[in-house]
């Protein structure tokens, strides 16, 4: 008898947690959003009239290279670079073509970056905007050469460069030329540095491994939108290490801001204007003397 | 001709026994003088910096300290360094500069260390202006990878006018392990991992990465460390021979268009 209660309970306890499984778990994911950071959930549209930042806890999520171009540029200003550069398989890792080409047909993209001219507010800049969609942005040939030209093509035309940086790091298929990556643009942004010409970097969710190491950490200037990862190592990687859970807060743009590496988080909403006042600033240098 | 494979290299480089800068300084260099600190946070033992004497010409000398037992391994962290390792290794490459030293580069680390504190401190910040300030330091820069070459913690010492690599060294964008665990969700397949990443002297040259392969003793570097040196400081001595002649902006350009040409891509017509 004693037993049978127990499977009764058991029975109840089993069914209501079913119960209350689909009302929690399956959030049909074209009509709400649910914020990975706060874990609260909103209508779709609501999050996306929003600029795709939760009203809850400001977390700006990610958004792609096209409307990040568009919430930002002057109208009708854009003139890509390099349209079309695509990867070959340096060190002939099985599968990478096909992985190309799914991520292809998947984002309507070549590959993790796009780079351009255009003016914003106005002010003409070189542009480079990296879209996680493709890979998680991971730089591997094409993302190197693409931001290498971008800071050449700068430096020849005396413009400055704004970049939005989002990547998981060097790029694993491509090896060793993956790695290389982040020399050849460290070196770019060196050369265009050394001709007095700004560099602005915008991290985005997330900037991480080889791309925070190399060029995302160069800039004369770095923003950040709020809430977005940014470190070096990935977070499991340093968990395993240490063998303790990090703090929530661990990578933040927030972390960064207080830790010194970063010059100002900056809302999406405010992201215009604020690239176009600091373009300006830097406009034909100040009143120093020669 | 070396027919070990990639993975059976990296057996015999990370034996306790292999040969570390420490050893090999002191062979190589004269009247080595180390130097301590970035000056801005601490000194980080994975690292060693100083400056020697090489064939009469005074020389900056930086490594990554690989320790021979526990004991050492606890203070050098296995060779992983911290930001404060990497920018005392700029501090020093920028004195060289200001006092017209080549800089010796000796790489050997599984990678830059993966903690808080080094996240707090930015290890990607660190690296970062190594690469840059590296491709246009104004000297000559000579890069040597004495054991394991890992990901962005050993190319942070690694820009430079030539690399060579150890015939059993290897070098590669992340460990096999964490290759293996990252693309097959398996770390256990890292020997096939190893196997294929081309990661050994002979790829390196190959795909234009590395510019040298300096022979070890036979059997590998730990069973004749003095003839190992032997062949390191020969190699030296061309490689700083072959950038002698050259102008500060022959250099330069020089350096940036070894890294600049390393990518595989194509255009539409």
């Amino acid at each position: 008898m004693l037993e049978d209660l127990f499977d009764k309970v058991k029975f109840r306890m089993g069914s209501d947690k079913k119960e209350q499984r689909p009302a929690t778990m399956e959030v049909p994911s074209d009509l709400l959003f649910k914020c990975p950071r706060c874990q609260q959930v909103v209508f779709m549209d609501q999050f996306e009239q929003n600029c795709k930042v939760c009203a809850a806890c400001g977390y700006h999520s990610r958004i792609s290279a096209k409307e990040r171009l568009e919430i930002t540029v002057d109208n009708q200003s854009f003139h890509e670079y390099d349209s079309g550069m695509r990867s070959k398989n340096p060190i002939g890792f099985e599968g990478y073509e096909e992985k190309l080409q799914e991520m292809r047909s998947l984002t309507g993209l070549d590959d993790a970056v796009i780079t351009g001219e255009c003016r914003i507010m106005g002010e003409q800049c070189v542009i480079g905007v990296m879209d996680s969609r493709f890979m998680m942005a991971s730089m591997g040939s094409v993302v190197g050469e693409k931001i290498a030209r971008a800071f050449e093509r700068a430096a020849d035309k005396n413009l400055p460069v704004v970049l939005f940086t989002a990547s998981g790091g060097a790029r694993m298929q491509e090896g060793i030329i993956g790695l290389m990556q982040m020399a050849k643009t460290s070196g770019a942004v060196a050369r265009h540095g050394e001709k007095g010409l700004l560099y602005i970097t915008v991290l985005t969710d997330p900037t991480t491994g080889g791309v925070t190491a190399s060029f995302a950490s160069l800039g004369d200037i770095i923003l950040a939108e709020p809430k977005v990862l940014v470190g070096f190592a990935g977070r499991r990687v340093i968990e395993n290490t240490i063998q303790q859970r990090l703090p929530d807060d661990f990578q933040s743009a927030e972390f960064l801001l207080e830790h010194g590496f970063v010059d100002k988080i900056v809302t999406r909403e405010e992201m215009r204007k604020t690239l176009a006042d600091l373009l300006k600033i830097h406009y034909k240098g100040g009143g120093c003397c020669e | 001709m070396n027919e070990l494979t990639a993975w059976e290299r990296m057996g015999l480089i990370r034996q306790k026994t292999r040969p570390t800068v420490r050893e090999y300084i002191p062979m190589i260099f004269d009247s080595f003088i180390e130097f301590h600190g970035d000056r801005h946070f601490g000194d980080d033992p994975a690292i060693v910096g100083g400056v020697g004497w090489f064939d009469g010409t005074p020389v900056t000398v930086i490594g990554q300290v690989k320790g021979r037992n526990l004991e050492e391994n606890k203070t050098t962290n296995f060779s992983m360094p911290h930001p404060e390792g990497y920018r005392k290794a700029l501090r020093l490459m920028k004195q060289a500069e200001k006092f017209h030293r080549p800089v010796i580069c000796f790489i050997d680390t599984p990678g830059a260390y993966c903690g808080i504190g080094a996240e707090e401190r930015g290890q990607g910040e660190a690296i970062a202006q190594n690469l840059a300030q590296l491709m246009r330091l104004k000297t000559t820069v000579i890069s040597i990878v004495l054991g394991e070459g890992g990901s962005g913690g050993a190319l942070a010492l690694g820009v430079c006018d030539e690399l060579a690599m150890l015939e059993n060294a290897t070098y590669s964008i992340i460990s096999p392990r964490g290759f293996a665990s990252i693309l097959w969700k398996d770390a256990s397949r890292e020997r096939e991992a190893a196997n294929r990443m081309r990661m050994t002297a002979e790829d390196l040259v190959e795909l234009g990465v590395a510019e040298r392969i300096i022979r070890e003793a036979p059997g590998g570097a730990h069973r004749n460390p003095v003839l190992t040196a032997e062949y390191i400081s020969g190699y030296i001595r061309s490689a700083l021979g072959r950038t002698r002649g050259l102008s500060m902006e022959e250099l330069l350009e020089k350096r940036y268009g070894k890294f600049r040409k390393l990518g595989q891509f194509t255009l539409p017509e």
